[in-house]
């Protein structure tokens, strides 16, 4: 396995203090602590070359969870082990076998062209200079970099930078990639772009990926299998079209005209109808009967979807704290 | 370690077009270093009447000028920096890098020392047509320990900046202590008034600290008024004492800070 994870918690001190002249006066000497389980008894398992999507709502403990495994964060409790090392104590061996790329920290130098971040990693890396010559050469040409490396960061536009970005946290040929965000902000076309790199980088070095992004579509189009924490807790580890299937089964069929009004709350029911076009929410063992239905009607203008991913975690988190105990509150150390 | 060691010339190399690169605030920069041009002005005019304590107005004009090129070779911005990559998180890039972070750092700030070397190059020029070319050292043995005195007070300079910016990791504002360093390292280090000049007492204080071995003594070397290469020497080994002992408490400080770092968050 690439990356084993049992029993991971990390808690934070964090210091809580209401509003007021008079409570930042008492606050001198008295000082309250709250605890904050950011990550609270997380176990997964990665095997190498797997990609992972890694998801949850904001605050669910998604980074908190990267930085430990990339060696940023210490744990309160557990056990890590990424590519065979502790994390926490960031061997250079191990910092030469991982990246995190954080799609809301740059690590390109702001004034100079990205080429001179590619220079020095290539020397804190200790990349052979024949070989870091072949690998800028490929993520050039994946990630359609000519023409960019030259000019200075600064004058490169988001979707520009990040690709720069991916490039220099590549350049060492990492086997594990923690991609935080990697995506945001970026144009729908730029989404396209990164998907499929790291969907190539992936097969062509078998390098294992964990990914968060807020845009389910890099979900869906990246990652078999999902992990899905919510409050620190783990609540969903498996394979992303189960989950869909077993979360909302039903599928959503699209059509333009054809079928009468009449007929179509028949169908299903009806999720969206707006510019001539009618989606409607149909049970999985209907899904036969209800396209032949169509198909007769609309003729070929017809599709057949799965509900979206962002339902589907919605569904998830719903369904998951509704089975929950209450949360106990959070205790103040001693 | 060796390769480490490897990464040093390109660190340095980027360093210094990084400094190319601020050229414009390295600037603006050195013109807050002109301090010692305004106690010049002040304490020749004193001097022109009479020497004051043995001290001549080319004495004056030598302190001065040799203080503002030794304060632009060796000072350095690293305190803000790490201040500002611990507040901002930039930092965690830093600790994902193979290489202790302070070995970056030492590269950037070694890249900027030639821009500013050509910066102070016309106060040089000008203190060669100035009366305080007679004061300057000649000889071998002393230019060679004023050459080891600016090196020293580089390591010293650069060490005890890693300690300021190192408190970031403890303290929210760790740059406010900043204004309190420069307070007491203008009286401490010769920065405002030669040491020699100061009350006893004063004097007293200064030569158990480590300013004077940032900036004064290198300069009382320069301008010989350690005329014993013995003495300068053993200011010198003094000098780069210090250096070892705050580097190796830098090191220390950064440890310990990573560790709360690591625990509390990044």
């Amino acid at each position: 396995m690439t990356i084993e994870v049992a029993g991971l918690s990390k808690h934070f001190r964090v210091h809580r203090r209401p509003p007021g002249l008079a409570a930042a006066v008492r606050s001198l000497w008295r000082r309250r602590y709250d605890t904050v389980k950011a990550v609270d008894d997380v176990s997964f398992t990665i095997a190498r070359g797997e990609r992972v999507g890694f998801l949850g709502p904001n605050g669910a403990g998604k980074t908190t969870t990267m930085k430990v495994l990339s060696g940023l964060l210490h744990p309160t409790a557990g056990a890590v082990r990424v590519e065979g090392h502790q994390p926490f104590r960031r061997e250079p061996d191990f910092l030469r076998r991982i990246t995190l790329v954080m799609g809301q920290k740059q690590q390109l130098l702001w004034d100079l062209p990205p080429s001179e971040t590619y220079a020095l990693n290539r020397a804190v890396f200790g990349v052979d200079p024949a070989q870091a010559r072949q690998t800028i050469a490929e993520l050039t040409e994946l990630l359609g970099l000519a023409g960019l490396t030259d000019k200075p960061t600064r004058q490169l536009s988001l979707g520009e930078r990040m690709k720069c970005e991916l490039a220099a946290a590549l350049l060492h040929r990492p086997t594990t990639l923690f991609l935080d965000e990697p995506t945001i902000g970026l144009d729908v076309a730029m989404q396209v772009t990164i998907r499929d790199f790291i969907r190539d980088y992936n097969q062509r070095h078998d390098a294992t990926v964990l990914l968060t992004s807020h845009y389910m579509d890099d979900v869906v189009a990246l990652c078999p299998r999902v992990i899905v924490i919510d409050g620190g807790r783990l609540i969903h580890d498996g394979d992303l079209r189960a989950l869909v299937k077993t979360m909302l089964p039903d599928k959503l069929v699209s059509f333009t005209g054809g079928v009468p009004a009449e007929e179509v709350a028949r169908l299903g029911e009806v999720v969206k109808a707006e510019g001539g076009r009618t989606t409607v929410r149909v049970p999985e063992a209907r899904l036969r009967e209800v396209v032949s239905h169509v198909l007769d009607r609309a003729g070929a203008d017809l599709a057949v979807e799965d509900p979206p991913l962002e339902d589907v975690m919605r569904k998830l988190f719903k369904d998951k704290r509704a089975a929950a105990p209450a949360a106990p509150p959070a205790e103040p150390p001693p | 370690m060796m390769r480490a060691a490897r990464a040093l010339p390109t660190l340095i190399r980027v360093g210094m077009v990084e400094a190319i690169a601020y050229r414009a605030e390295m600037v603006v920069w050195l013109l807050t270093t002109t301090m010692p041009l305004v106690m010049l002005g002040l304490w020749t005019s004193v001097a022109d009447e009479a020497p004051f304590r043995a001290w001549a107005t080319r004495d004056f004009v030598a302190y001065y000028l040799v203080a503002l090129v030794v304060r632009n070779l060796t000072s350095n911005w690293v305190a803000w920096q790490i201040s500002e990559e611990i507040r901002t998180g930039a930092v965690s890039g830093r600790l994902l890098r193979p290489i202790h972070p302070f070995l970056g750092y030492l590269g950037t700030h070694l890249g900027a020392v030639p821009l500013r070397a050509i910066a102070v190059a016309p106060v040089i020029v000008i203190m060669m047509w100035t009366s305080a070319r007679g004061v300057l050292v000649t000889d071998a043995a002393h230019l060679a320990l004023v050459a080891a005195a600016i090196v020293g007070a580089w390591l010293l300079t650069f060490g005890v900046f890693l300690c300021l910016g190192a408190l970031g990791f403890f303290l929210d504002k760790a740059m406010g202590i900043i204004e309190v360093y420069f307070g007491v390292f203008a009286i401490m280090s010769g920065y405002l008034i030669p040491l020699a000049l100061l009350p006893g007492w004063v004097r007293a204080i200064a030569r158990v600290l480590p300013f004077r071995s940032m900036l004064g003594d290198p300069v009382a070397i320069a301008i010989g008024r350690v005329p014993d290469a013995g003495d300068a020497a053993r200011l010198v080994a003094l000098q780069w004492a210090w250096a070892i002992g705050l580097l190796a408490l830098a090191t220390w400080l950064w440890r310990t800070g990573v560790r709360r770092y690591e625990a509390f968050g990044g």
